[in-house]
């Protein structure tokens, strides 16, 4: 059998990558050359012809202040559930890699939110907050008190809150992965130099983990920056559409407002400035690493 | 002596503080799944004039759960959850496996290409791909509405993960010899993979499956664009067409988002070592 011929290497290739190869270009290489087509274009949803309009939809994107300051939010969000996501998962990776008994019982325990789409919990926590919390707040005062998810600083406290237990117990398995990477001698001998267990922590364990840093990061970031369904069951924008991240009003703007063009675009900006930060983070974050 | 006790006592006390601090955080992180559970066995009423009382003034009810299901068409919904989890789990396994074999084991061009094209795409999120989705699935060919449209979607979006993956599995832990035995003993290129190098795939198998079944089970933006008719729906489609429409009656939206998250606790109840050990090989990986 000649094995080096065009045919015999053609045939080999789609055989084995052919089912993969075309699946992948028709939802996802396809749909993204389209939508950069589609930018150019002023198209409803509808008609049958996309009207060529040149660069309108990037300069409409630029000035829909809508979009902008649902992107402030996203960026306001993300900063804080990424940094209370990674502060609470590295706490709880902590705390369970221990050596307490039954701390695998707490593993599976803090990661059960993850089991569980984000509709669900959104609207799990949409009780919490407008019934469980106000029967709380209006048992310790007179009157009732209104749900947080009703006023505009509350709802974001909300969006926030709820990612952080939504993503702790999944970047705590990495948080947990990474500890139990640092292999226990090297810790006894910064003792043995005179480290007490906090320095050892600081000096030793957290310089080693850093990849474990970086990738929780980079997760929790690309994972806030679109988040959509918390978003819709949570808040669904409210109040007063104060609370619309950049993915809803991506959606929106897209399949509400029939505005396929500007809204294509203004999908592609959110994925610029996205991918811009979770590089950069991973390139400072790699820039540093030590090994052991 | 003394000193060892002391240091002793000490850990113990560090022990204790430690579990503590756990056990809170934990009731903490379950306390919202607990709320639905002790009021889905309420009565309307009772819910919104005692949502933290155990037992509500009129007793244990089960009424919420049949009404629920009936409205929510609970049981078509999960056998359609079911079916698209499960065959787009199975494809994405066989493909990607595939595709990984024929990637790692040649230099030919197109192999590079390919995996390149899948590793650079693994950063787009769909909010990108979503408009252009519907409007050549939906606009040009007309094929949204269908459980298998979906089902081919949800495979061609996670091969590049599963690929990724099992390219690394077959990298480092199928040794080449093997496959060289089994070319001298006869095997084509194609029963190799399938009699040798897949059934040494299965711990890599067992996680893609994991991460993918959970991905595909809980997504909601990719089928609600798909999913047009309410014969199809899946549960988080589902559940949040519920919601919509009986917000108000509160007791049944308690059973519905209960019925929502059981059959995947019930799962976690039996499958949980795996889940997380999976889970984790996934995310350090990726």
């Amino acid at each position: 059998m000649e094995r080096n011929t065009m045919s015999y290497k053609s045939k080999q290739f789609l055989m084995f990558a052919g089912p993969a190869l075309i699946l992948f270009c028709m939802v996802i290489i396809i749909p993204f050359l389209y939508g950069l087509y589609l930018t150019f274009t002023s198209w409803d949803g509808v008609s049958a012809e996309k009207p060529f309009v040149g660069f309108a939809n990037y300069v409409s994107a630029f000035k829909d202040a809508y979009f902008w300051a649902s992107m402030g939010r996203t960026i306001f969000y993300s900063a804080f559930a990424v940094i209370f996501v990674n502060a609470v998962a590295f706490a709880l990776a902590y705390l369970v890699t221990s050596g307490i008994k039954g701390q695998n019982f707490f593993r599976a325990g803090f990661f059960i939110p993850n089991l569980i789409g984000g509709i669900v919990l959104g609207y799990v926590w949409k009780f919490v907050f407008n019934r469980a919390f106000v029967a709380i707040g209006s048992a310790f005062t007179d009157g009732t008190v209104p749900s947080l998810l009703s006023s505009t600083g509350g709802a974001m406290f909300c969006l926030i809150l709820v990612s952080v237990w939504q993503y702790a117990g999944y970047m705590m398995l990495i948080y947990v992965a990474g500890f139990m990477g640092v292999s226990d001698s090297l810790k006894e001998a910064a003792m043995i130099d005179g480290c007490t267990p906090s320095q050892a922590m600081r000096n030793v364990t957290i310089p080693l983990m850093r990849t474990s840093f970086v990738t929780c990061i980079f997760l929790s970031i690309t994972r806030c920056f679109v988040v959509y369904d918390v978003n819709l069951s949570l808040t669904n924008g409210e109040p007063f559409m104060s609370s619309i991240l950049a993915a809803m009003h991506v959606y929106n703007k897209a399949f509400i407002y029939k505005d396929f063009g500007t809204g294509q675009a203004e999908a592609l900006i959110l994925f610029l400035v996205c991918a811009i930060i979770g590089i950069a983070q991973v390139y400072i974050g790699k820039k540093g690493e030590v090994e052991a | 002596m003394n000193q060892n006790e002391l240091a002793a006592k000490q850990k113990k006390r560090r022990q204790v503080i430690t579990i503590i601090v756990l056990i809170i955080v934990f009731i903490l992180f379950v306390i919202p799944f607990l709320l639905v559970l002790i009021n889905v066995f309420k009565t309307k009423g009772d819910i919104t004039s005692n949502p933290l009382a155990l037992i509500g003034e009129h007793g244990f009810t089960l009424q919420n759960f049949p009404e629920a299901m009936a409205k929510m068409d609970f049981w078509n919904v999960f056998k359609n959850s079911a079916i698209i989890t499960f065959s787009a789990t199975i494809l994405t396994i066989l493909f990607s496996a595939m595709a990984s074999f024929v990637i790692v084991r040649n230099n030919w061009k197109a192999c590079t290409l390919f995996f390149a094209l899948m590793i650079a795409s693994m950063v787009i999120p769909f909010q990108v791909l979503m408009v252009p989705l519907v409007s050549v699935y939906g606009g040009i060919f007309g094929i949204l509405g269908s459980r298998i449209t979906l089902i081919f979607m949800h495979v061609g979006f996670s091969v590049s993960m599963a690929t990724f993956m099992f390219h690394g599995a077959i990298h480092s832990n199928i040794p080449l010899e093997l496959e060289e035995a089994a070319l001298i003993d006869g095997c084509s290129r194609w029963q190799t993979f399938w009699k040798i190098v897949f059934p040494l795939l299965k711990p890599t198998v067992a996680t893609v499956a994991i991460i993918d079944a959970m991905a595909f089970w809980n997504d909601y933006l990719l089928p609600s664009l798909v999913l047009t008719d309410k014969e199809i729906y899946t549960i988080p489609i589902a559940t949040q067409a519920f919601y919509g429409t009986y917000s108000t009656d509160i007791g049944l939206v308690m059973a519905a988002l209960l019925l929502a998250m059981l059959p995947i606790l019930i799962l976690y109840l039996f499958l949980q070592k795996h889940i997380v050990a999976g889970v984790t090989a996934g995310a350090v990986k990726g």
